[in-house]
């Protein structure tokens, strides 16, 4: 595998594969010093368009615990503000000599641009509201190690569909991993047409909780409310928030997801985030090592460098 | 060419709208035809042979972005016209959103004197509805009316409101305008960057509700019916444009329509490789758009294919699909695309699309697009239509590149160009 750009590109084999490398980096992350050698020499990129503290220093720390060299390349403090294409700018890194470039962008499409203009692998760090492959790894690893397996699990995916490209590779890793998906939004944040989707639709989150091994939460995002799409956050609330009496409508081993970062009191009572079976925690612990198999899937196959 | 002996099309294929024949078309040093027919003398004549080849006349593009003033670096009046004639094109309507755009005569004048001095095709101006293409009033429609312009557009952008549309309409019939329309509803469209469907709900992308332009199609003509206007409604892409022009063409409503050569070509699936190259305003359709597109050109509803043709910079066009401006290249490709992709149409219908029934519209009909016949300007295009040849972007004659067809073999070839009786393209060379 050269680049990590979408979930639409892997098949179950390869995800079940990625979950494999990832139990091993867990146990890596568990030990008293928690790094491996496996990418000296090694340079990951982070390119960052937009702001996103999580993924970037998860990414960073996988990069880290596997030894290899980081560099972040910062928008607001860099040539960009000063009108640097994207391709100028990937140009300019390559020829430093990397091997690997995470790309986050508010736009969708900008991987696969940035993927034409180098050599370095090239990993899909959240693309506009297209996909998020890495959130989509770790939140498909984070439900195998808690359910065992997606196998025949119903998983009730949450809030802002539409605009959401968390949602977009969940709905792709979960159902090539054997999940039945339900999205349950208003239909304004659904996204204007689901042909070939293999997924249920409902407007119905009480319905819907009962039958459920997961609920995921999607960030529900202020800017919604200017452009008409929801009266308010109140009553977005009121009809899809999950609340502590509709979480109360969950089977008491159902699974709490959620991205972050949370709006506590918005989509998520701020109680019901703190419940046992929110596993958000754990989100976050597996997604260093969901990376650090990403990054070894696709950096040390060419073996070790710089010996 | 020799002077004081005149030119001679030798051996080819007319198609007009009086019909086909076999003859050859000899040429006086006054740019007129003298004769047309079989085996006639062109003793001391230039020869230009079109054995093989068909006879029509000079292509008119209603559509056309020279980007001349203000976009030289993405086009010029002059590499735009020598596309143009390359196309087999003999006369252009530039569109105005220009910067400044063209909104009164002495842009309009820019541009006519540019393609004057260029030589290679007859470039007509279209000019502004509104002052500024801002949509707020009206633009001086007699000032350029005065100097030839007859079609009126805020191309890029529809006319969002209807009372000012109303108004346009109104005043302009006194200068026999043709009100055409970049049909959009802004509160529907904005924000969207592909066709709204399945696609750009799968790719992330906002997408453009085919509804956005019905609804103005659909306006336009209601206050074609209201005014008395006639009103041309530019780069139709949905299915149900289609059948709105149908039915008010049926009903007799003033107005003409018509569709670019990439709405009958390609499909909102082309945006999946995220290449801004497919990114176009209009945007790409899905196949029963396209097949409906074809059948409005079959069937008549569909007055003229146009080429939209829009050139931009390599550097705009490597933006993020989102940042990245819409449009693409057409004018040397529109023939073949029309030849290869339009097979239910005969060669009579697909000339008549690119030549009589744009000139029409344009009001060009007494210099372009009329019958090969003698005493008419000498506007034509000797083309090849088996010829099959690859598109390659580099070869282009525009200052641009993005050309989504790079690779896509096709079939039918422009051999010459005549424009008022100076060749501006032998075999298949621009000549200046």
């Amino acid at each position: 595998m050269k680049h990590l750009l979408s979930i639409a590109d892997l098949d179950a084999d390869d995800l079940h594969e990625l979950h494999r490398l990832t139990d091993s980096f867990v146990e890596v992350g568990q030990r008293p010093i928690p790094k491996v050698p496996t990418l000296r020499g090694r340079t990951v990129v982070s390119l960052f368009y937009e702001d996103s503290t999580r993924t970037r220093l998860s990414f960073e720390t996988a990069a880290k615990r596997m030894s290899a060299d980081t560099m972040t390349f910062s928008v607001s403090t860099s040539s960009v503000k000063k009108g640097e294409s994207v391709r100028d700018t990937v140009e300019t890194i390559e020829a430093m000599g990397i091997h690997a470039i995470v790309v986050r962008h508010s736009s969708a499409g900008v991987p696969w641009q940035v993927a034409q203009w180098t050599s370095a692998s090239v990993i899909n760090g959240g693309d506009g509201w297209h996909e998020h492959p890495t959130q989509a790894l770790l939140d498909s690893y984070t439900i195998r190690q808690r359910l065992g397996s997606l196998v025949g699990r119903h998983i009730a995916i949450v809030g802002d569909i539409k605009h959401s490209r968390v949602a977009r590779s969940d709905v792709l890793a979960f159902t090539k991993l054997g999940a039945e998906v339900t999205l349950v939004a208003p239909p304004t944040l659904l996204p204007p047409n689901l042909d070939g989707w293999p997924v249920n639709v409902s407007h119905d989150l009480d319905a819907v909780l009962p039958k459920v091994d997961v609920c995921y939460l999607l960030r529900m995002q202020r800017e919604r409310m200017t452009e008409a799409l929801v009266p308010s956050l109140r009553e977005y609330t009121a009809l899809y928030g999950l609340t502590r009496r509709r979480a109360s409508l969950l089977s008491t081993d159902a699974l709490i997801m959620h991205p972050g970062p949370m709006n506590r009191g918005v989509e998520i009572a701020g109680e019901v985030a703190e419940w046992p079976n929110a596993v958000m925690v754990d989100q976050v612990r597996n997604g260093v090592a969901v990376r650090m198999a990403v990054l070894f899937l696709l950096l040390a196959s060419e073996g070790p460098v710089g010996e | 060419m020799s002077s004081g002996s005149g030119t001679i099309v030798r051996g080819g294929r007319v198609i007009d709208e009086t019909g086909t024949r076999r003859a050859d078309v000899a040429i006086g040093d006054d740019g007129q035809i003298v004769a047309v027919g079989p085996d006639l003398d062109g003793t001391g004549a230039t020869t230009l042979d079109a054995s093989g080849c068909v006879v029509t006349p000079g292509f008119v593009d209603l559509h056309t972005h020279l980007r001349e003033p203000g976009r030289e670096e993405a086009e010029t009046v002059e590499s735009g016209s020598r596309a143009a004639a390359l196309g087999g094109y003999a006369a252009v309507v530039a569109m105005p959103n220009t910067e400044p755009p063209i909104d009164c005569a002495a842009v309009v004048r820019q541009v006519l004197d540019a393609g004057a001095a260029a030589g290679l095709c007859d470039v007509r101006s279209s000019g502004a509805v509104t002052a500024g293409r801002k949509g707020e009033a009206l633009a001086p429609y007699g000032e350029m009316a005065a100097l030839g312009v007859r079609i009126f557009t805020d191309d890029g952008n529809g006319v969002q409101d209807e009372g000012l549309m109303r108004r346009a309409m109104e005043y302009g019939r006194t200068m026999n305008a043709v009100m055409a329309q970049h049909c959009e509803i802004d509160s529907l469209a904005s924000g969207g960057h592909m066709n709204e469907g399945a696609w750009s709900s799968k790719l992330g992308i906002p997408g453009i509700p085919a509804e956005a332009e019905e609804l103005m199609v659909a306006r336009d003509i209601a206050l074609a019916k209201l005014t008395g206007a006639t009103v041309h409604l530019q780069h139709l892409s949905t299915a149900g444009s289609v059948d709105l022009v149908r039915t008010a063409k049926a009903a007799g409503v003033r107005c003409t329509a018509e569709a670019t050569t990439h709405h009958f070509t390609l499909t909102d699936e082309c945006c999946a490789s995220y290449s801004p190259l497919f990114k176009v305003n209009p945007p790409l359709r899905i196949d029963s758009d396209v097949a409906a597109i074809k059948a409005g050109l079959a069937d008549g509803t569909i007055d003229a294919i146009a080429t939209d043709h829009a050139p931009h910079t390599q550097e705009v066009k490597e933006l993020p699909f989102d940042e990245a401006p819409p449009g693409m290249l057409g004018l040397e490709t529109a023939l073949a695309l029309a030849l290869t992709e339009l097979g239910d149409l005969s060669l009579e219908q697909i000339v008549g699309l690119l030549t009589w029934r744009p000139a029409a519209i344009a009001g060009l009909s007494d210099m372009h697009g009329g019958p090969v016949a003698e005493g008419r300007a000498a506007n034509l295009c000797v083309f090849d239509p088996e010829t099959a040849w690859t598109v390659d972007p580099a070869r282009s004659a525009s200052r641009s590149r993005n050309n989504p067809y790079a690779g896509r073999k096709l079939k039918g070839k422009v051999r010459h160009t005549i424009l008022f009786g100076t060749p501006t393209v032998i075999d298949g060379e621009a000549q200046r």
